[in-house]
């Protein structure tokens, strides 16, 4: 196939799946086939455009012209592919979890739930590959939409009031403002195509494109910076598998994924170097990495805190974004790959316990490392991982992320991140160490501690999304390369 | 003269002429098949205008042969052939539609004059748009009115007479203030066609009759168009006129309103006087905003939703309003955008609760609890003629506020662009309750309800349809509008 078919037949398999899933909703076995092959299906076209495109001439594939002069297109560029890789791998992944625990768990409405989880995954596709900023507001507008049965699922008075949290939030900030960035900055530039060294000439005013630049990152409220992220703890009443696939992956990283290509090729690392109010936006995200980390340490509820957790992440590659050099961009790109892996591991853990073990508090799983061990153990290389400890993928990340406040050369922002570590060491690690370590308390300790762990699906998935943890620290080279062909 | 050119007349009879054929044939049936039969010709005279003017330029039609400024003209412009395509489209839409929800909301011994009534009314604002001659715009406005109020007062509500009284009042008011400022020009000017207005009016433009009658018909025309502070007889009027009265006025008489007001400030009267010499454009703009801000809030407090949207439509209004105020080219290109895909999505949202109000009785906020269940389709469409409202890509509301923003960036009022944009977030709050109320409740299980019948899903999916066709392939859309914008803001002249 050439370049664009595959670009057109990896947004139309995830919305053909979603037919499919409806269609086939009433025979449950087909239809989570039907999700796991259009999964494998969907990245192995991504994997054969990685291949066969070179990013250097890229071809763009013209969907509409809906405003003369702006197209909807789409085209690919090394961002986007990492983005597209990371979420198309692990959709199918996801969706082997989700079969374990869906059914375990015993939920309704299964069939609105795959489907809506297909469109979701569509329009995650759309955001990664879109050409201009107007392609990748219409497909984040098709994502907050789509994920809103999903975080609503349970269709109760909690899930409805969080669907309003959710919505509110992600709709009033991307209209109220990342809308009216995009509009100033058609009306300042006539283009709002993604181009190397942006789009605003040398003598744009620093005065409006600081203006600007601040409407984009609190505009982007998928990202979850203070203080609008208070939509992601609310959106933890969904089922864990969206929480974990969406949630920890899609979603958030279509947020930051937002600003990555905001700094890069709407305004340039340069002029972002140049900008008095980046660094005080990378101030904001240290604020956020920082407070997010100690709300986290407050929370009981094990879901709950892997949502801050994911906030302060997040804030991470903002900051990386926001600091005007390479090191801050690569690092905040590989951060997006590192840190998916690690945090679905986590959350595909907290289903396993909440399925197998009906837990849902961090309290209660003392000991639990033994009934568990397996489970526990992912949870530990995990979490692990996201502090950014060798042998584990999230090492690279926090390195080149480092390395970048330092050629920023703001101390203060290095700081932020060590102590961000050892914060992420407080609240995530000690949980295993505990499970393991401490006996359990309500001991009915008569009885022997028999292992029961979570259905063979969703271990086989932890498992896979474990081994990503471990490989992606020896194989960190490629996405360094790819993300060094930006510049 | 072939049959061809007589088209600019033709839209306003075969409708006009309907009427009484309504009456005359006296069955429901046979009154619904002629109606929607006048409306669908409509329909594609006006495509053909359309198409001619596009090809030809300005057609002017002399009534009678008579040429003008003595005889009365009938002058088809590129902004007056998109209006016509607007109204007739909807009006065939809406017939399609009425077939059922009349028979359940009308007495069957008054059916037939229903369908009459309603003629008049389209036939009136055909006329409205379709003249050139200041007078007739009187004429037709007073026979779209009078025929609005006797089918308002149908309502089967006891509260339509009330509403239908009070929207008398008021356009009466209004109807008179129109013809006091048509009077004071005249005299001043001694001519009624509206072209030979505009020639004469610039030598007689520093008096104090040409000032007072320019405000008169301002305010006049601003009393139909229900701008903020001249709404108050609006909500009423939609909320308990029957459901096709609702989704045929909310979708184009308003419309027309705004095409008068355009066609008054810019086609008789000049930019410069309007805009500059009086200070409408101050106006407009503060009363747009005001009118945006505070009806979407009002919206979001409203039990019943016909309501909702009818306050939903004040501020919708306050939108074009506004894209006129700002008196750029790009600001009337929202405008009229907006007239157009305004009429998209009240079209449908009107005729979907038209549709729920014929299986349920009732369009209060209660009732609607369980529906996404029991209506899947019609709610389907209220979800998306409700993002529509919004403004969320790819629809045909996007377009608009995107033009309308642009419009204040490039004025610099950026102010002014984040208030348009808290109106969509209002609008956000406003669509939620009833999405919530549709999916999340519990439906009455006392009561068995159905889907809607296929004649009314059958327009309302052409609409919702509509609404993203026309939100991602706008070259029809955006090209006529901003050729009728730059026409009338003078870029040519």
């Amino acid at each position: 196939m050439t370049e664009l078919q595959l670009i057109t037949w990896i947004l139309l398999i995830p919305v053909i799946a979603s037919v499919g899933i409806l269609i086939t909703g009433k025979y449950p076995n087909l239809r989570e086939a039907v999700s796991i092959f259009a999964g494998i299906g969907l990245f192995s076209l991504v994997a054969q455009l990685a291949a066969i495109t070179s990013l250097e001439n890229p071809q763009s594939l013209v969907l509409a012209e809906p405003i003369p002069g702006l197209t909807l297109s789409l085209s690919l560029e090394p961002l986007g592919l990492l983005f597209a890789l990371v979420a198309s791998f692990l959709w199918p992944i996801t969706i082997l979890y989700a079969i374990g625990y869906m059914r375990t768990h015993q939920e309704k409405n299964q069939t609105r739930f795959y489907a809506a989880f297909a469109v979701s995954i569509a329009a995650a596709m759309g955001i990664a590959l879109s050409e201009n900023m107007l392609t990748l507001f219409v497909f984040y507008e098709i994502l907050t939409l789509s994920t809103y049965p999903l975080v609503t699922h349970a269709g109760n008075e909690k899930s409805r009031k969080a669907g309003r949290v959710y919505l509110g939030l992600l709709m009033g900030t991307s209209v109220g403002f990342l809308l009216l960035a995009m509009i100033w900055t058609w009306q300042l530039t006539g283009t709002l195509d993604f181009k190397h060294g942006g789009v605003f000439s040398a003598e744009a005013d620093p005065a409006i494109l600081g203006v600007l630049l601040v409407l984009y990152v609190i505009g982007t409220g998928k990202a979850a910076i203070m203080p609008f992220h208070r939509w992601l703890p609310a959106a933890m009443v969904a089922p864990t598998p969206v929480s974990a696939l969406l949630h920890a992956v899609a979603v958030v990283k279509a947020g930051v994924f937002t600003i990555l290509k905001v700094s890069v090729y709407l305004f340039g690392i340069d002029t972002i170097a140049g900008l008095a109010v980046a660094d005080w936006l990378a101030g904001l995200a240290g604020l956020t990495i920082l407070l997010a980390s100690l709300i986290a340490m407050t929370k009981d509820n094990l879901k709950t805190r892997l949502a801050y957790s994911t906030i302060s992440q997040l804030s991470y590659i903002i900051m990386g974004a926001m600091l005007g050099v390479t090191a801050g961009i690569i690092g905040g790109g590989m951060h997006i790959a590192m840190h998916a892996f690690g945090k679905i591991t986590l959350f595909f853990c907290a289903g396993a316990i909440m399925v197998a073990a009906h837990k849902t508090k961090v309290s209660e799983l003392d000991g639990l490392g033994r009934r568990m061990p397996f489970t526990m153990l992912a949870f530990l290389i995990g979490s692990l991982s996201i502090v950014g400890l060798p042998p584990f993928g999230g090492t690279w990340s926090k390195w080149m992320l480092i390395q970048g406040t330092m050629d920023n050369g703001i101390w203060l922002f290095t700081m932020v991140l060590l102590i961000s570590s050892l914060l992420n060491i407080a609240y995530l690690v000690v949980i295993p160490v505990r499970a393991f370590f401490k006996p359990e308390n309500n001991s009915n300790a008569a009885s022997p501690t028999a292992i029961n762990e979570a259905p063979l699906a969703s271990l086989l998935a932890i498992s896979i999304a474990v081994t990503g943890c471990i490989l992606l620290f020896f194989w960190s080279e490629p996405i360094y390369q790819l993300l060094g062909g930006i510049f | 003269m072939s049959f061809m050119d007589h088209l600019p007349i033709l839209v306003v009879i075969i409708p006009l002429l309907t009427a009484p054929l309504c009456v005359l044939l006296n069955r429901p049936i046979l009154a619904w098949f002629v109606s929607i039969l006048s409306a669908l010709i409509s329909f594609f005279i006006a495509i053909q205008l359309v198409f001619q003017v596009n090809e030809l330029g300005t057609i002017s039609y002399w009534l009678g042969g008579w040429e003008p400024p003595w005889g009365i003209e009938y002058r088809i412009d590129l902004l007056a052939a998109y209006v016509l395509l607007i109204v007739t489209a909807i009006a065939s839409l809406v017939m399609l539609f009425a077939k059922k929800s009349v028979e359940k909301e009308i007495p069957e011994n008054r059916i037939a004059y229903f369908y009459a009534a309603f003629m008049l009314a389209f036939a009136g604002l055909l006329g409205i748009v379709a003249t050139g001659d200041a007078f007739n715009v009187f004429v037709f406005l007073e026979i779209s009115s009078l025929s609005s109020y006797a089918l308002i007062s149908m309502g089967k509500d006891r509260r339509a007479l009330n509403a239908s009284f009070t929207y008398l009042i008021m356009g009466t008011i209004g109807a008179t203030f129109i013809l006091i400022g048509i009077g004071s020009l005249y005299m001043m000017t001694g001519t009624l066609n509206m072209a030979d207005l505009a020639a004469r009016l610039p030598e007689v433009a520093d008096t104090r009759t040409v000032r007072a009658g320019f405000a008169f018909l301002t305010v006049g025309v601003g009393l139909k168009l229900a701008l903020f502070p001249l709404h108050l007889w609006l909500p009423n009027a939609y909320a308990y006129a029957p459901s096709v009265v609702t989704a045929f006025l909310a979708a184009t008489a308003t419309k027309v309103a705004v095409y008068l007001l355009i066609r008054i400030i810019l086609g008789v009267f000049t930019l410069d006087f309007s805009l500059q010499l009086m200070p409408l454009d101050t106006l407009l703009v503060t009363l747009g905003l005001i009118g945006i801000i505070s009806a979407s809030l009002v919206a979001v407090y409203q039990g019943d939703i016909k309501r909702m949207f009818a306050y939903s439509s004040v501020a919708q209004i306050g939108y074009m309003v506004l894209g006129i105020g700002l008196a750029t080219t790009t600001g009337l290109t929202a405008s009229i955008l907006h007239l157009f895909n305004h009429a998209l999505m009240k079209g449908a949202l009107f005729i979907a609760l038209g549709a729920i109000a014929f299986r349920i009785g009732s369009t209060s906020i209660k009732d609607f609890s369980g529906l996404g269940k029991r209506m899947p389709w019609t709610m389907a469409a209220i979800v998306a003629g409700g993002l529509s409202l919004i403004g969320i890509p790819p629809t045909v509301g996007f377009i608009s506020k995107w033009y309308l923003v642009l419009a204040a960036l490039e004025l610099e009022l950026w102010p002014i662009a984040l208030l348009i944009l808290v109106g969509s977030i209002l609008a956000v709050i406003y669509i939620w309750r009833l999405v919530e109320a549709a999916y999340f409740g519990k439906p009455n299980p006392y009561q068995y309800v159905q889907e809607a019948p296929l004649s009314m899903l059958l327009p309302l999916w052409i609409l919702v349809i509509a609404n993203f066709y026309f939100g991602i392939q706008t070259d029809f859309s955006i090209g006529l509008a901003s050729s009728a914008a730059s026409e009338l803001s003078g870029v040519g002249r």
